[in-house]
């Protein structure tokens, strides 16, 4: 594996969160006497990382009216407090019409659908540009690949900040110039996500493209294959593990974004789930309800992707612990 | 990018050729270069050229008509509103990365050998899946100043009852206890009410407060005011509610429908100031001291009966404000912008190493995974302690993994913005105590007025800024054999 410049487990059967079954004696091994004082620390600072989003999530299933007068742990001396209306308000509909209903612009579903809109060609074209990439600078035969390489390893620490103001002002150009102005819709966040998911894309997919035999391209090459042909038929199905870690590396963090959105959309009433608790946040009258039952459900998505591709997006993490 | 040349092969394939394969082998190579194209349009049309554009902004005005030399740097470095953005990245800077690498080589290290470490570092790792600004929200409110919302403020409040006990007449925010006088009171020293008049030896005195609703009696059990009787050789009396809702005018004498404050502790302060007794009032506000002796005295109701508890619309302390840690009183305003550490951006760490412990955890997990276990065996072996063996043998082997975390975090922190603007709030705003370059480029390029020039040059900074990381990363990827 070419990311070993980081000592880590190379085997990818141990770069999932739990290669906790290291060969031979662990560190521990000669620790007996507070052994059971460990797993006591351990079990309470577990406890301490769940509190946070536990207590978020009791919030937002308590009534709107006691959030302020009495703290979330009272539900559990009065279970009766429990309730699932703010879900209902959340997604069916308004109260009093000052929330916008679910589907309608701003609503917390028709954000959701928003965030889906944006992540998913994101992705999909940050998977796809980047395979293609680094396809070409490790079986491609043209001079200076190495150069471009490493100008792609240096972009990969780029704030994105050095690059979007003018993005978009030249994004108003373009709308003058053909008609179709980037600017506060979907495509354009799209354009600027895909841009800085690239260096990263491109790194990591070279770094899986190299573990490749490249004999086996030379072989296709003799043969009389096309570059496509291998592309398509021996480079893309082996590289299939390796597209997955960047895929769900790039649907979570384009989901999780705000500061591209924030920036890019503007004024548009369509926005990702993360910019809906950010305005509900700095509305005058802010409801705390809105932004517990929002949040919890903004990182639904990202958490079954991540519990359903766990090993998937941890290799991706530590192949590349550099972005 | 002028250096790609569709040139001769590294290595020709040793075909021997005749025109037609030479012809397909120039094919290949043209479409192994036009493989690159997308994404290297990509790269250049939104990243390169837009960083060039702005690097040439940062020389200009605002509205990018006229070029201003270093003016837009120069006031960057001498307005108090930046130099605040650039104080909290330094705190950042200083304190988050080494803190959250330190977090996770111990939980990394302690988990080791844990069997449901799995389950364990699952845990500690989901909040780096979650969006800051979910999880800015979840901090909100774990540190809201109400201590009936923030789990924070409900700890440090219940503690406090605990140590100082909150008084059975809690005063309302923004109520005083000399505004509880009413008849023969007045402010005493230290938020206290004492009588108005000095007493001798076998005295009288009584006292008309209000200021407290009815609910407050009736949780006492208040009974009717009485006239105190008098005690020889001492000094007795009555405290009062002065107020009767059938005679709401009169505030000086005891009516009928007017209670006694109940469980009031009162103390005896002799001419010097000093207290010489207490008691505590009956429910008829009765209150009587023997034997008090020469001199003349002050009944006096100590501040301890006013404090406000937790359960009581006590407030607690406001963890996302910009108060300073460290003393700015008799500072200028350039050294309070570069000196002060505001509790919020401590706060804000707090919430981010949350989020990111289980990033460094994972990644030195990994990287102990892979560690040489003779050379640990070996160093138990010789009698090393487990203390010795982590901090001579485990932590020397891990520094590759420890530094490539430790960069990672400083980048991620450079460029800090989501838990700024959200956890931040009001306070985030240029000029704000927990704003930060990223916060500032984002208000003055794209909120607050267009600041093209002063955004740009703030932008130039921040990537000034990561090029030693930038660096470090090309020549750890360079040298790793590439």
């Amino acid at each position: 594996m070419t990311t070993t410049e980081l000592p880590v487990a190379a085997d990818p059967d141990l770069a999932i969160i739990g290669e906790g079954e290291v060969k031979g004696p662990g560190i521990w091994a000669r620790f007996h006497a507070p052994r059971h004082l460990l797993t006591v620390f351990v079990i309470l600072v577990a406890l301490l990382w769940l509190l946070p989003s536990f207590s978020m999530l009791v919030i937002s299933f308590r009534p709107e009216a006691l959030f302020e007068q009495s703290g979330w742990w009272h539900l559990f001396a009065n279970p009766a407090e429990f309730t699932i209306s703010n879900y209902k308000n959340l997604f069916a509909g308004p109260k009093g019409g000052t929330v916008p209903s679910g589907f309608g612009a701003g609503g917390a579903l028709d954000s959701l659908r928003t965030s889906l809109e944006i992540t998913v060609p994101a992705t999909v074209l940050v998977t796809l540009v980047s395979a293609l990439s680094a396809y070409s600078l490790v079986f491609g035969r043209w001079r200076g690949r190495g150069f471009i390489f490493l100008t792609i390893v240096g972009l990969m620490v780029v704030p994105l900040q050095v690059a979007i103001l003018p993005v978009v002002e030249g994004f108003s150009d373009m709308g003058k110039w053909t008609g179709w102005n980037p600017y506060g819709t979907i495509p354009g966040v799209v354009i600027f996500h895909v841009a800085f998911g690239l260096p990263f894309g491109i790194f990591l997919m070279r770094n899986f493209f190299r573990g490749i035999p490249k004999d086996l391209i030379e072989a296709g090459r003799v043969d009389g294959a096309g570059e496509w042909t291998l592309f398509a038929r021996v480079v893309a199905p082996i590289g299939i593990a390796a597209s997955a870690s960047l895929a769900i590396f790039q649907f979570i963090w384009t989901w999780n974004d705000l500061l591209v959105a924030l920036v890019i959309l503007g004024a548009d009433p369509h926005v990702p789930i993360t910019l809906f608790i950010y305005d509900q946040e700095r509305a005058l009258a802010a409801n705390f309800w809105i932004i517990a039952t929002g949040s919890m459900a903004s990182i639904v998505i990202p958490l079954a992707v991540f519990l359903s591709f766990q090993r998937y997006f941890v290799r991706g993490m530590l192949a590349g612990a550099v972005k | 990018m002028a250096a790609v040349t569709v040139g001769p092969v590294e290595s020709a394939p040793p075909v021997k050729k005749k025109g037609s394969i030479e012809h397909a082998a120039l094919k290949d190579h043209l479409q192994s270069v036009a493989f690159l194209v997308p994404g290297a349009i990509w790269l250049l049309a939104i990243v390169i050229y837009p960083a060039i554009v702005t690097i040439k902004d940062s020389f200009f005005n605002e509205t990018d008509t006229k070029a201003v030399g270093l003016t837009n740097y120069k006031d960057l470095f001498t307005t108090a509103e930046t130099l605040i953005a650039f104080r909290n990245n330094v705190i950042w800077v200083l304190v988050f990365p080494f803190v959250v690498t330190t977090i996770g080589l111990v939980l990394a290290v302690l988990t080791e050998r844990i069997r449901w470490a799995t389950a364990f570092k699952t845990v500690i790792f989901l909040p780096v899946v979650f969006s800051v600004t979910a999880s800015s929200m979840v901090f909100a409110q774990i540190f809201d100043v109400n201590p009936h919302v923030g789990v924070v403020n409900a700890l440090t409040q219940t503690v406090e009852d605990v140590f100082n006990p909150p008084g059975a007449y809690p005063l309302q925010p923004g109520q005083t206890a000399a505004s509880l006088a009413s008849a023969g009171a007045v402010a005493g020293p230290h938020g206290t009410v004492q009588s108005t008049t000095a007493v001798k030896a076998g005295g009288v005195v009584k006292m008309g407060l209000t200021g407290f609703p009815p609910t407050t009696f009736q949780a006492l059990g208040a009974v009717q005011a009485v006239a105190p009787k008098v005690v020889p050789g001492g000094v007795s009396g009555l405290v009062w509610r002065d107020f009767s809702p059938n005679n709401p005018t009169d505030s000086t004498s005891v009516l009928s429908g007017e209670d006694g404050y109940p469980q009031l502790h009162l103390s005896l302060v002799n001419s010097s100031g000093s207290a010489v007794a207490s008691t505590t009032t009956s429910p008829a506000g009765y209150f009587s001291f023997s034997h008090v002796g020469a001199g003349t005295f002050h009944v006096r109701v100590p501040a301890s009966n006013f404090t406000a508890g937790f359960g009581a619309g006590g407030v607690g302390t406001s963890w996302l404000g910009g108060q300073s840690l460290t003393p700015t009183a008799n500072l200028s305003q350039t050294e309070q912008a570069l000196l002060s550490v505001p509790l919020v951006d401590i706060s804000m760490i707090v919430a981010y190493l949350w989020i990111w412990a289980g990033f460094t955890m994972v990644i030195v997990g990994a990287g102990l995974a892979a560690l040489d276990r003779q050379a640990l065996e070996a160093s138990h072996v010789d009698g090393a302690t487990e203390w010795q063996t982590l901090r001579r043998v485990t932590i020397p082997m891990l520094a590759p993994v420890l530094v490539v975390v430790l960069v990672t975090m400083i980048i991620n922190v450079l460029k800090i913005f989501d838990i700024i603007i959200n956890l931040g709030a009001d306070t985030s705003e240029p000029g704000g105590q927990s704003s930060t370059l990223a916060s500032d480029i984002y208000y003055k390029g794209f909120t607050d007025g267009i600041h093209t020039g002063l955004a740009s040059a703030l932008a130039v900074v921040l990537f000034l800024l990561v090029i030693p990381a930038m660096l470090f990363n090309l020549k750890r990827i360079k040298g790793g054999g590439s």
